[in-house]
């Protein structure tokens, strides 16, 4: 027990319920158990399994994996974009939007492709893709790419798109405009590409707005650049982001809530915040070890151990337990379900089941967090998330947060009590 | 794009003396001359030479060819029609030619481009595989193959169209003769359309115009296909100047009184002014499509004229 | 350290490219740095500030402009007899970005591997052939029986070992990493740079890790050179540019990375750098010394404002 953690849980724990005091939180969009997979010649891959979601007006949801866990496919399908060979075996995409001055919800996977074209692509939902340099139609010019929303949905007339595409080229940080919107994508670099792409997506003033890496392919410098602008953006406009990346350090500069997925699974989310100072996966916990760290003096990188899984296969269990160092015998025989740790923070791990060995994430990156936790000013620790630390006495080990799912079968039970594989109890 | 051009019709021009050259130098270095007619004696043959400027110093007779061959006088014909110039054969025949193969082309390349959009499209269906037959077909069926079967069911059988080339119907007695042109047209160019067009549809951009809403129409016809385009005309040019001269076959089968059978006639009697002549218009011809096909590029990808360094950047 | 004779001699590399009559790209404009054996020295940059070209122009994959590159105490840069040139497509070996696009889809992992020993006939017979490779692919993690597959049948980060297996069993003094772990995911790419620093202690093979990723490179490397424009603005031992950064470029590098810190980060605004607008040119600076084995590009007066 070290003195640093007692401080931080003594800290958190007498500010324990400030997180609750969150704003009105509207629900924009929600997709609820849906399941994709796509058929390649070796087979069917089950790319989707099961996953829900939420986002709220005027937030940012960062979506994070790395590739293979299913981020992208899934704003495809929000979209109505994905490929050929995909199909959507189950579930719903429920989008609350104006309509007619109305508000109503409807669920895109129910959309024809012309309805969504009509209606919904590039005038309520738009998109910014990964690279710049592919993005843009070589043979349009800037100008002609950035009206034709404008035109297409609204019937603007060509000169009052004029203008305002010359605004957003001005909104979207590029200088001299006028001369701009008459150049072709190959006369600009890179980053200037990329803000021709969000002036694109800003052209029809939609309530949504998904950047699928859009910062992957650009230089840290540029990077930092544009995720400014995207901030700026959401806050001039109110508009809501779907941000998908594999860089952590960007979830944390732009997003308000946060969801990690895992082979075609959420298996965490909640505000950022929690993700980082409290995450509970033992996944994030290998996500979060594994960047690398400006600050440390350490020598050796934390890696996750293997490979993603081959989603040709059924997945018998929980998807990450070949990896996952922390696993037991029952993340080998039944997936886990989605824990609640506080309204807005859940994950899906064995670990958070009431009948699981108390298991706190690894020291280094609890001493990362201290040490990050130490270099802010008292206002900002005190909005730090409450620690639901296991090291806690037995009432507050009783406040550990109950499991969604109670109805294990009798082998279950006795697999979450053996904890025979691996499974380190600090 | 200006100096884009000037420096295409400079390399143009340049090719054209080229090969005047070299068709010039054919003429000299080949046996014989045209007047051996052993009854002739030497000093009539001298007054001959003169004549027609063959005692002059092998530059000047150059730039005499050139002069010549660049105002359209190509000399007499020989042996197809006696002292006729090869000007007046001309006239009359080119403007059939150049109709037949511009209606194959015209027609080829609309139906060729259609084919493969759908077959894009529609990939892996069984619209690609119908166009991915007719496309084998017309590439590897001779046009004369495609001829007969046309001439036997819809000329004899049928007797839809007449079997002949007719001067009087000109248009209804090219029906046969440009459809059976225009397969390899067809094939080709649906070929390579389906190919680019997968390539465009497959690209980063579409998806872009897909998620901003654009109906399949607009995302075909305006963004898809001006990118697709720029190979296709490529492929395009050699076959424009080969429908454009005449399928030697094709004219001789309809019995087309175009510049094709013209070629065939004066190659089989010897006829070396016409060969010469009709081998200076092709290649006039060819020169100048590839010059109209790199102004194309020009306008259609905006890549090529305003290349890094230019101003702009 | 500076008792050691260096391993590679880079001196005022330039490599300039001729597009048109008007426009001449200067890639690499003046580099000069060493590398000691056994050491990893990080070459840190963004698009467009030569660090693959150095990389290449070192391993003549491009004929220096100017300047001289010295390899073992042979001039590498200037006309290669027979023997200089032997000397040099062994000794040195690269490891390339993009690991799904440098191995040939048609050959088998065995060939990719020994394609180097082949070349250069550096075996007997088949079977110590076969054991060569057997060797490396346990050296970088891989199986005997992944020998006998293709390309497609492996993930990036097990190409990417191929890769450096194909490097390594030539048994170089340096190896040059061009970006060898930006295109894998972060999870992979340290489990890249744990096996490359593994293999560095068994074999003290001397790396060029040449990277836009400052975090990363901060991990395997010994020194470190920062490079915009085709210049070395900053060079230094890890610590010495880690813990005091000078020159305002490598400044803006490091604040422009993400931290996963969301309170702190959402703070945080990227420090600006415009070379054009910072009255700066890279011509009139000389190497300064700050201290230990740091230098900076700059002008005395430049140096002072930086230092304050």
């Amino acid at each position: 027990m070290n003195y640093e953690r007692i401080i931080h849980i003594i800290f958190c724990a007498a500010i324990g319920s400030r997180m609750e005091l969150q704003m009105e939180r509207k629900q924009i969009l929600s997709i609820n158990d849906l399941s994709i997979s796509f058929q390649t010649s070796a087979g069917v891959v089950n790319v989707i399994r099961g996953m829900n979601l939420s986002l709220y007006k005027g937030e940012t949801l960062a979506i994070v994996g790395e590739s293979g866990s299913g981020k992208s496919v899934t704003v495809k399908a929000i979209m109505g974009i994905l490929s050929n060979n995909g199909k959507i075996n189950n579930g719903s995409i429920h989008f609350t939007y104006q309509k007619d001055g109305k508000e109503t919800q409807q669920d895109l996977l129910k959309f024809t492709k012309t309805v969504m074209r009509r209606q919904i692509n590039g005038k309520r939902i738009a998109m910014v893709f990964q690279d710049p340099m592919t993005s843009l139609n070589p043979t349009m010019t800037i100008g002609a790419q950035i009206m034709e929303g404008m035109i297409y949905h609204y019937k603007t007339p060509k000169r009052e798109a004029f203008q305002k595409a010359i605004k957003l080229l001005e909104l979207v940080g590029i200088t001299d405009p006028e001369k701009r919107m008459k150049n072709y994508p190959h006369q600009l670099s890179g980053g200037m590409r990329q803000r021709v792409v969000i002036a694109i997506a800003l052209s029809c003033d939609p309530e949504l707005l998904i950047c699928d890496e859009p910062t992957t392919a650009l230089d840290v410098t540029i990077q930092a650049k544009i995720l400014e602008l995207i901030k700026d953006i959401q806050k001039k406009t109110g508009i809501s982001v779907i941000y998908i990346t594999h860089d952590l350090g960007v979830v944390a500069k732009v997003a308000d809530y946060v969801a990690v997925m895992y082979a075609g699974k959420v298996v965490e989310k909640g505000t950022t915040n929690e993700i980082f100072y409290e995450p509970r996966h033992p996944y994030t916990w290998g996500l979060l070890s594994a960047m690398p760290d400006l600050n440390s003096t350490d020598d050796k990188l934390y890696t996750i151990p293997g490979s993603p899984p081959n989603l040709l296969h059924q997945v018998e269990g929980d998807s990450f337990a070949p990896r996952n160092i922390y696993a037991m015998n029952i993340d080998l025989r039944k997936e886990p379900p989605m824990f609640k740790i506080t309204d807005t923070h859940y994950a899906a791990t064995w670990l958070l089941h009431e009948k699981a060995p108390k298991i706190d994430m690894p020291l280094e990156l609890r001493n990362r967090i201290n040490m990050m936790y130490k270099e802010l000013s008292e206002g900002d620790q005190e909005t730090m998330p409450p620690a639901l630390n296991k090291e806690l006495s037995e009432g507050d080990q009783e406040a550990m947060p109950p499991a969604l799912n109670k109805e294990l079968s009798e082998g279950d039970q006795e697999a979450l009590a053996s904890n025979k594989i691996g499974g380190i109890i600090v | 794009m200006k100096k884009y051009i000037i420096k295409r019709i400079i390399i143009s021009v340049i090719t054209l003396v080229v090969i005047l050259l070299v068709l010039f130098l054919m003429l000299e270095l080949m046996p014989g001359s045209p007047f051996n007619d052993e009854k002739l004696n030497e000093a009539q043959k001298a007054v001959i030479r003169a004549k027609y400027g063959l005692d002059k110093p092998i530059f000047v007779r150059f730039l005499n060819y050139i002069k010549a061959m660049l105002s359209g006088d190509f000399g007499v014909s020989y042996t197809i029609s006696k002292n006729t110039p090869i000007t007046t054969l001309l006239q009359s025949r080119l403007p059939i030619s150049l109709r037949i193969g511009g209606q194959a082309i015209l027609i080829g390349t609309m139906i060729g481009l259609t084919l493969g959009i759908i077959a894009a499209i529609k990939h892996n269906t069984i619209y690609d595989t119908i166009t991915t037959v007719i496309s084998v077909l017309g590439v590897s069926l001779p046009s004369y193959v495609f001829a007969m079967t046309l001439i036997y069911s819809m000329g004899f059988k049928l007797k839809w169209f007449p079997l002949l080339y007719q001067m009087d119907a000109p248009i209804y007695s090219s029906v046969l003769p440009t459809v059976s042109l225009c397969m390899f047209t067809v094939a080709t160019v649906a070929r390579f359309t389906r190919t680019e067009m997968l390539e465009v549809l497959g690209s980063d951009y579409m998806l872009l115009a897909e998620s901003k809403g654009i109906n399949s129409f607009h995302l075909i016809f305006k963004h898809a296909l001006r990118n697709a385009l720029i190979p296709i005309i490529t492929v395009l040019a050699p076959l424009v100047v080969g429908l454009m001269t005449g399928s030697l076959v094709i004219e001789k089968l309809f019995s087309i009184p175009g510049i094709g059978s013209l070629l065939v006639s004066a190659i089989q009697s010897n006829d070396y002014n016409v060969v010469v002549a009709l081998t200076f218009i092709y290649s006039l011809m060819y020169i100048g499509i590839m010059l109209v096909v790199d102004i194309l590029y020009g306008v259609i990808d905006p890549r090529i004229r305003l290349a890094k360094g230019d101003k702009n950047e | 350290m500076s008792e050691r004779k260096p391993l590679l001699k880079v001196n005022d590399l330039k490599q300039h490219f001729r597009i048109n009559r008007r426009f001449t790209v200067k890639a690499v404009d003046g580099v000069t740095f060493d590398i000691y054996p056994g050491e990893t020295y990080g070459l840190v940059g963004e698009s467009g500030s030569g660090k693959s070209t150095i990389g290449r122009s070192i391993i003549r994959l491009y004929e220096p402009t100017a300047g001289e590159v010295i390899f073992n105490g042979v001039n590498i840069s200037g006309r290669l007899s027979s023997k200089d040139t032997q000397h040099l497509r062994t000794r040195m070996q690269m490891i390339f970005q993009d690991p799904m696009a440098c191995l040939n889809p048609r050959k088998k992992v065995i060939d990719i591997i020994a394609q180097g020993l082949d070349i250069h006939h550096l075996y007997k017979s088949k079977e110590e052939r076969k054991d060569k490779v057997f060797q490396i692919l346990d050296m970088v993690g891989l199986s005997n029986e992944h020998a006998d597959r293709y390309p497609h049948q492996f993930s990036g980060g097990q190409r990417q070992r191929i890769g450096i297996a194909r490097a390594l069993i030539m048994n170089p003094d340096l190896i040059i990493a061009d970006e060898a772990i930006s295109a894998l995911d972060v999870s992979i790419q340290a489990q890249v740079v744990n096996l490359m620093k593994d293999i560095q202690k068994k074999t003290n093979t001397a790396y060029l890790f040449i990277a836009h990723d400052l975090s990363m490179v901060k991990y395997i490397s010994d020194r470190i050179g920062v490079l915009h424009l085709g210049h070395l603005v900053e060079t230094g031992t890890k610590e010495e540019i880690f813990s005091n950064p000078i020159h305002p470029y490598t400044k803006s590098l490091l604040s422009a990375i993400p931290q996963p810190d969301p309170i702190a980060e959402k703070k945080r605004i990227a420090m600006n750098y415009d070379y054009a607008t910072s009255g700066i040119d890279y011509h009139k600076g000389t190497n300064q010394h700050v201290s230990g084995q740091h230098y900076v590009l700059a002008t005395k007066e430049e140096l002072e404002k930086w230092t304050k």
